[in-house]
């Protein structure tokens, strides 16, 4: 229970200072994205791990927001090309939010993350027949501490191979 | 007979007068601080099922936080059956304001007889009695009804224990959680699965009218609302809207489901007429408005939006449009849920990286924040306004969600028993 107004706001102040720090640890090793460079991997072009390894098949987003980061862009235009030399794979865009916002919201925000993913393929050439979104909001962390850093790995939108056509 | 319930009145106009005193400040934490009603429960006669049923009865007056339940031990008379009249000054010696005599019999067609009677000590009078012929395997409910009848009797408030509490059940690690809706006594009795787990389903909601349910489940990768019959099982899907619909909730007549449908990034709120089946749009706005709760008259309507660019509380009229943003604190606003009395919306709000329960009133006044911590969301009403359930995230890779239970008044905040992890609470209105 909070004691008095007084003490709130102070915790407040500190929980939001401490907060804006480790936002800030957080961005700088803002970690997958750049998987591309690691060469081939031994996946064979045009196969799913190929997809998964040496492009990426995830972009992330900040606290609370659906635009692109730079990086989320580098991201998606290597996606956009691989996909379009590949254009058997339907695609299912998977949005993400993290666990610190409410249930019914996050479904929304994962679903607006994944509709932002899908237009900028779709800027990119990617044909939006090809494309279907879904959300799960908050209910699939592939990161499962309680920690700013896990956080930042589940606000995400996955992009997922189905089985080829044709 | 007076002299209880001017003793309950005090309570209760104390508790107006704690809640005006800090309707004042702008944000409060209301802790309370009743002294609880020493009552005394006597035995019900000799069999199991006669303990069994005081025993529930014990359990659900303490659990309300406004009684003390007196010790067996205690009493000077002893051996008090239905048809005695107590000798009132063995019971004003040990203290008992209220006192409960009562017998459970078998009559000869096998249902049960349960009998009690309550009196006011210190006046000498009895305030109310009941019989109540069911059958055996109902003596779990006997008891919900007679603690309601008590309750009652005592508080002027009309009771809450004879209800259920339908929520999701979670299993398995966090990032594989299975979950199953699930239902259960108010008092965590009678657990049972309503789902198998096999697809994933979140915020189950009582319809008041009938033994039904609705809520969104991703069957076959296409999460939209669902109905469900709780005694058949039998399940449809609510409407056929071409994208995703969740955050569910019936209208206070049942006839109707209100939901969100996501288009692209925005969410708007919609409702669908269950008899006709036309569906009507009640918001257009590129945001996201969800969690829609319905006045108990029907004529208005409390949802969430981040129009103004996060999420706060919004209250228009049931047809939509002229939406009024009600919420003005620190922080962000979401789940709100009109109480059963009409008078107070319970939300939870986001501030200061902590995830709090609290209560405003319609116009967004008197707030009030009844607990607050790491993780805690999802608010839901006793059918008399009088209790809230939510749940509460432990923390961790390990850690999970848990129900909750807590007083209008901020006090007396207790954990409900569940078999595993639970979240998504909603109470039913009172059962027949």
């Amino acid at each position: 229970m909070l004691a008095s107004n007084p003490i709130f706001k102070s915790r407040a102040m500190i929980a939001l200072f401490m907060g804006l720090s480790l936002a800030a640890c957080a961005k700088k090793d803002n970690l997958p994205d750049n998987s591309g460079q690691l060469g081939l991997n031994g996946a064979t072009p045009g196969s799913q791990q190929d997809f998964t390894v040496n492009v990426g098949d995830r972009v992330f987003f900040e606290t609370d927001s659906s635009i692109l980061t730079p990086v989320a862009r580098q991201t998606l235009d290597k996606q956009a090309q691989w996909l379009l030399q590949y254009p058997n794979y339907p695609i299912t865009l998977e949005g993400h939010a993290d666990e610190r916002g409410t249930r019914e919201y996050n479904l929304a925000l994962g679903a607006r993350r994944a509709a932002a993913t899908r237009d900028y393929l779709a800027g990119r050439g990617v044909p939006t027949s090809r494309m279907r979104t879904i959300s799960f909001g908050k209910e699939r962390p592939v990161a499962v501490c309680n920690d700013i850093s896990c956080w930042s790995q589940n606000r995400r939108t996955v992009t997922v191979l189905a089985a080829p056509t044709g | 007979m007076k002299m209880i319930v001017r003793f309950l009145a005090g309570v209760l106009i104390s508790f107006v007068l704690v809640l005006q005193a800090q309707a004042r400040v702008e944000i409060d934490i209301t802790q309370g601080n009743v002294e609880p009603l020493p009552i005394a429960v006597t035995d019900f006669g000799g069999d199991s099922v006669a303990s069994d049923i005081v025993g529930v009865i014990n359990n659900n007056l303490r659990n309300s936080g406004l009684f003390k339940i007196i010790d067996k031990n205690a009493y000077i008379e002893t051996g008090l059956t239905l048809n005695k009249t107590p000798r009132f000054e063995d019971w004003r010696t040990i203290n008992a304001q209220a006192l409960v005599n009562g017998q459970v019999s078998k009559l000869p067609d096998g249902r049960l007889r349960a009998e009690f009677r309550l009196w006011d000590v210190f006046a000498g009078d009895e305030l109310t009695g009941q019989r109540y012929d069911i059958q055996p395997q109902f003596w779990r409910q006997v008891a919900h009804i007679i603690s309601d009848k008590i309750y009652e009797a005592l508080t002027g408030e009309s009771g809450y224990f004879n209800t259920r509490i339908v929520f999701v059940d979670e299993s398995g690690p966090k990032n594989k959680r299975v979950k199953r809706l699930a239902i259960m006594d108010q008092d965590g009795a009678n657990v049972k699965t309503l789902t198998r787990g096999s697809d994933l389903v979140l915020t189950p909601r009582f319809s008041p009218t009938r033994q039904e349910v609705t809520y969104m489940s991703f069957e076959g990768g296409q999460p939209r609302v669902y109905l469900l019959q709780i005694e058949t099982g039998q399940r449809e899907v609510v409407g056929n809207f071409p994208g995703m619909t969740f955050s569910p909730r019936f209208s206070p007549d049942g006839q109707k489901v209100i939901m969100s449908l996501q288009q692209g990034g925005n969410a708007n709120i919609y409702t669908m007429d269950l008899r006709s089946r036309s569906t009507t749009r009640l918001t257009n706005s590129a945001s996201i408005d969800t969690a829609p709760s319905y006045s108990p008259d029907g004529s208005k309507i409390v949802f969430e939006s981040d129009r103004g660019g996060a999420q706060q509380l919004y209250v228009m009229g049931a047809g939509g449009g002229g939406a009024k943003r009600i919420s003005f604190g620190t922080g962000r606003y979401s789940t709100p849920v009109w109480s059963p009395r009409g008078d107070l919306i319970a939300f939870t709000k986001q501030s200061g990286g902590k995830f709090l329960i609290g209560v405003m009133r319609p116009d967004g006044s008197g707030e009030r924040i009844l607990t607050e911590g790491f993780h805690n969301e999802g608010p839901t009403w006793a059918p008399n306004g009088r209790v809230l359930m939510f749940f509460r995230e432990i923390p961790g890779a390990s850690g999970g969600p848990k129900l909750h239970s807590i007083d209008l008044t901020g006090y007396n905040e207790r954990p409900i028993n569940t078999p595993s992890f639970a979240s998504d609470p909603a109470w039913s209105p009172l059962r027949n």
